[in-house]
């Protein structure tokens, strides 16, 4: 497993406790999980994302992620609607460890307040939170 | 006692070492008030002489077609089971191993399970079969909790054609659920009636066993049909595997699970169990669906081998969200049906197959000469249900007495059906055997 | 250290089913057709299934080549935590194989069957009498579906109250299956976790329940292999609050005729006659999983009931607050005929004694150890301990790892990571069927893997090295699942 400091992660994201992230595009936000967790998690196998349409809100339960001896839950880091998933990770769930903030994006939502984004850690808070967790 | 191999000084030297003056001292963690102080009350130890001859005598109070006539199977079925089956299940490597956790040690199974699962899926003519289940009533249940979680609906359709105990066993599995049941009745061909479902919206599954707990072939091509036009499941079950030697699988009709008891295949009757959950459905379901999976890989050196897979559909890492109540298969039983299979091959499953239909052909047509009455007009396979004629029940008792079962009494099931029994033949029921019932009627 | 078991031999490789067959062939002596033939008219397929014609000699020869790549307790130690792999006595298999009882039809009247019912009969007595229970039903099919039986029982009597529970106590150290079994009958677990000395206490679990909460599912001993000290107190909190106390049996074989779980607050428990009483595992099944209650919880027990009285068994139905049926016929009989084997062949002098062994030998293994494995608690044990691989961890070796070297010594690995709450857990249960000797060969092998573990690490990662295949892929499985052929 991946020392901290050789994690990657990006600057212009926002981050979760639940090591999900989260970026602006335009109007949306595209949303995965990020280095810290596909690297403690390992080899995904499948990715469980919802309908494009269903609604979330902020810290619900919105898919689930399996390696081959775990599942974990997907957090939304804020409510909104889905307006897309990615659909490659049904045939190649390895793009989440391999590229976990371009090719691996799980969903992307329009949120419902903006100024949830601003209430997530940005790369050094993050950071902070998981040399915590040491 | 020839179960421990230790020696006295064994037991000495190894107390030495954990530093304890006695085995009684082993369990000084526990608290005296919950140490039992007398001994347990069960009869004495036996030799393995004694044993053998307690046995036998409780083994010779039960009956057989060995020391009688049965003529029933209604869910539990007189199959010749070949000498090279009993000896391949039975080889030690196979019986004493556990569930294959550590694959580099158990290919054995998990190639033997593969097997299984392939000519399963292949005989139910659907894509993929998990490495079996408990029974044939519980394969059921969970192919209508599997029903219900894809399709998020709260109500399933359930034939009264059913095995009753199969029946039952759905029902006990969804009492502490919100989930109803509606009731499907037997129509005058003694087929599943579909017309409940009329109009219906609210089914998540439509659930029917062919042949019918009446023997009765059911019109899988209509239920299939008529599931899809009210956007609802099939679920295809049985008791009788072999009929699919002979049978459209429910997979060419385009049922969505095809789930049932595989005792036929080589596994003898014991009074109902050890038996085999039969259980597949179409690829696409593939993660919904209950029981172990055996996969392909390979191994770092590229050669083929197999493991368990999709685990973490299971109970030891989904904990409460896990899809099924089974954490282990029936492997042994999976590994007799596959040696079974094997052993006839297509062709011989075909073979069997008509000779079963063919026997219980003449049995019917003889008792139909003789009295008693054809009730449902549907084809049927190796089991039938006919009208007893006046008297017959005391022809039935006498019959009893003398270790010949003649049919299942249908009035313990099915109220309405006085004086109506369900008979079965197969390939171990021979002419004579089958002529001298038919005298035994007569008379 | 003497010659290690582990070798390699002539193992043969052997393609699949229908990579061998050849239409025309057979294998199985077709009775002679003595009736005429009468066609389907309906429903039957044109062609025979897909499924390939072997030779009797071509069965044979593939089953006896997969059986080699197997290892059982037959083959050698098998030291799998919370599985019990003790011995499987051939009597019990020749008992079971009796034409008697194999050929035996579960729906004859029951005046026909009576040696079948009595032995079930007399079974059930037994289990009561060791459990320290009032009734008991065979039926449940495992232990996961006694555990869900159990469930359905407390659920059924709630019911009858006219109550409605939602919650259930489980502690952090359970098998999966307990959660998984709540889930099924509406009940969310509510976990608790264990002490420092890897035990409940009565505060903890009295800080979860209240009237909304069924009871607690409780394992004891526990997953850690420690005997639940405060189970009595812990009872008692629970029965204050109209709670059921259920005891999942898994265990049981550390303290057979030494404890009664009845006596000391358990309501309800079920056992795994494929672990304590000595029936083969057949590679993952066909185990029982009984489940014995006190008399309050009998009534709900499922149908049909196995009835004795004017000298008849006999199967009644008359039990209109059952949950109804769990199995299709009795359960798996077959397995009880060798339970029963079993018990009347060690009677309760050896069946204590069994426990007693049981105990020692993980004792000795556990003292002989923890020098050079962590232990996860440094207790007494009962008939399991749990070490873990923090030792190795240092030099990148995982408890996997340590598993799949010991296979190449000659030895089934232990349990590895469960129990949850000891991260790299390796659980290892001898059983009270090792020698002396064979223990000292798997310590031997444990300790040889250490010192390799700080002097060549590398080296274990490529292990196993004998068995039929290397190292397997399981992320390739499961990314592109292939589960059929």
């Amino acid at each position: 497993m991946k020392e901290i400091s050789e994690l990657n992660l990006p600057d212009d994201i926002h981050y979760a406790e639940d090591h999900e992230w989260a970026r602006w595009e335009d109007e949306t936000i595209k949303i995965g999980i990020d280095d810290y967790a596909q690297d403690q998690l390992g080899d995904i196998v499948f990715v469980d994302l919802p309908q494009p349409g269903s609604r979330f809100e902020k810290g619900e339960e919105f898919g689930t992620v399996e390696s081959v001896k775990a599942v974990s839950e997907l957090y939304i880091p804020l409510s909104g609607e889905i307006v897309a998933i990615n659909k490659d990770l049904e045939d190649s769930p390895e793009l989440v460890n391999h590229d976990p903030y371009e090719d691996g994006w799980m969903i992307e939502i329009k949120p419902d307040d903006p100024r949830e984004y601003e209430q997530l850690m940005d790369k050094r808070t993050y950071l902070e939170m998981l040399k915590g967790l040491e | 006692m020839r179960y421990f191999p230790h020696t006295a000084g064994d037991v000495e030297s190894m107390l030495s070492v954990v530093g304890r003056h006695s085995l009684d001292e082993l369990f000084s963690s526990i608290p005296p008030s919950c140490r039992l102080e007398d001994k347990l009350d069960l009869p004495d130890p036996m030799t393995e002489w004694e044993l053998n001859d307690h046995m036998n005598a409780l083994a010779a109070a039960n009956t057989t077609s060995e020391n009688g006539k049965l003529f029933i199977g209604a869910g539990s079925y007189d199959h010749f089971i070949p000498a090279s089956v009993a000896a391949l299940s039975g080889r030690s490597e196979f019986v004493t191993s556990y569930t294959p956790y550590q694959p580099e040690i158990s290919q054995g199974t998990l190639q033997a399970i593969y097997e299984y699962q392939t000519l399963t899926a292949r005989l139910l003519g659907l894509e993929t079969a998990n490495a079996s289940m408990y029974d044939g009533a519980s394969a059921l249940a969970e192919g209508m909790l599997m029903a219900l979680r894809l399709s998020k609906k709260r109500t399933i359709a359930l034939s009264r054609l059913i095995h009753p105990h199969c029946q039952g066993v759905v029902r006990t599995y969804l009492a502490p659920t919100d989930c109803t049941i509606v009731e499907l009745p037997c129509g005058t061909d003694g087929r599943t009636d579909l017309s409940p479902l009329k109009g219906r919206t609210d089914i998540a599954a439509v659930a029917v066993q062919s042949p019918n707990f009446f023997g009765v072939i059911e019109d899988l091509e209509t239920i299939v049909g008529t599931a899809k036009g009210i956007n609802a499941l099939t679920v295809a079950s049985f008791t009788e595997a072999l009929a699919y030697g002979l049978l459209q699988p429910p997979g060419y009709f385009g049922a969505d699970i095809a789930c049932g008891e595989g005792q036929s295949m080589g596994i003898p009757r014991i009074f109902g169990g050890p038996a085999l959950g039969m259980f597949a459905s179409r690829m696409e379901y593939v993660r919904n669906m209950p029981g172990r999976l055996v996969g392909v890989t390979s191994d770092r050196e590229g050669a083929r081998g197999f493991v368990l897979t999709l685990s973490t559909r299971e109970q030891h890492i989904r904990r409460e969200k896990a899809t099924s109540n089974i954490c282990t298969n029936n492997s042994l039983c999976a590994l007799i049906a596959a040696i079974y299979m094997a052993s006839l091959g297509g062709t011989g499953l075909r073979r069997l197959a008509q000779l079963n239909r063919d026997k219980s052909e003449y049995l019917k047509s003889g008792l139909l000469s003789r009295g008693f009455r054809s009730v449902f007009t549907g084809q049927t396979f190796n089991e039938f249900v006919l009208e007893a004629p006046a008297g017959f029940s005391r022809t039935y008792r006498k019959l009893l007495e003398r270790k010949i079962v003649a049919g299942l009494r249908m009035d313990r099931y099915y109220p309405d059906l006085k004086n109506h029994y369900l008979f079965c033949a197969t390939e171990r029921h021979s002419k004579a055997d089958m002529d001298a019932l038919l005298e035994e009627v007569n008379a | 250290m003497t010659e290690i078991a582990g070798t390699t031999g002539l193992i043969l490789n052997e393609p699949l089913l229908w990579e061998k067959g050849k239409e025309g062939r057979e294998g199985y002596s077709m009775p002679r057709r003595d009736v005429p033939v009468v066609p389907l008219d309906f429903g039957a397929a044109e062609s025979s299934p897909d499924i390939p014609d072997l030779s009797e000699i071509d069965v044979v020869r593939h089953y006896t080549r997969l059986s080699q790549w197997n290892f059982g307790v037959d083959t050698g130690m098998y030291p799998l935590g919370s599985c019990t792999m003790k011995y499987n006595p051939k009597t019990n298999e020749r008992q079971a194989s009796l034409e008697g009882f194999a050929g035996a039809h579960p729906l004859v009247p029951e005046h026909l069957n009576q040696g079948i019912l009595r032995l079930l009969f007399e079974l059930q007595g037994y289990l009561c009498e060791i459990t320290g229970m009032d009734a008991a039903t065979l039926q449940p099919a495992a232990g996961a579906q006694g555990e869900l039986t159990g469930m359905l029982v407390i659920h059924a009597y709630y019911a009858a109250k006219g109550e409605r529970r939602s919650k259930i106590i489980v502690p952090d150290t359970a098998h999966g299956t307990n959660p998984a079994s709540a889930a099924l009958c509406g009940f969310k677990a509510a976990p608790v976790a264990s002490s420092a000395d890897g035990l409940l206490t009565a505060e903890a679990v009295a800080a979860l329940m209240d009237e909304e909460t069924a009871g607690i599912m409780v394992t004891n001993p526990n997953t850690l292999g420690f005997f639940e000290t405060n189970l009595p107190e812990i009872a008692e909190v629970v029965h204050a609050k109209g709670g059921v106390v259920y005891c999942d049996g898994a265990n049981m074989n550390a303290v057979m005729g030494i404890v009664k779980m009845g006596r000391i607050g358990a309501d309800i428990m079920h056992l795994n006659l494929h672990k304590t009483f000595s029936t083969p595992h057949g590679g993952g099944g066909p185990g029982a999983g009984p489940i014995c209650v006190k008399a309050y919880l009998a009534p709900y027990l499922p149908e049909p009931r196995i009835i004795h009285d004017h000298g008849e068994y006999r199967l009644s139905e008359d039990f209109p607050q059952s949950i109804g049926r769990i199995h299709s016929f009795m359960g798996n009989v077959g397995v009880m005929i060798k339970a029963y084997s079993y018990i009347r062949t060690m009677g309760a002098e050896y069946l204590k004694r069994a426990s007693e062994l049981a105990v020692l030998n993980a004792n000795y293994l556990k003292e002989r150890l923890k020098g050079a494995y962590h232990l996860a608690y440094d207790r007494p044990c009962m008939h399991e301990c749990v070490f873990s691989d923090r030792y190795q961890a240092v030099r990148k070796i995982k408890a996997l790892d340590i598993a799949k070297a010991l296979m190449d010594f000659g030895f089934h690995p232990p349990t590895i990571y469960f129990p949850l709450v000891v991260p790299g857990a390796l659980m290892v249960e001898p059983t009270e069927t090792e020698s002396k000797e064979d223990i000292d060969r798997l310590i031997s092998a444990f300790l040889a893997i250490a010192e390799q573990a700080e002097e060549n690490p590398e080296q274990l990662l490529e292990s196993p090295r004998k068995t039929k295949v290397r190292r397997l892929d399981e992320t390739q499985a499961a990314r592109k699942p292939c589960l059929a052929g």
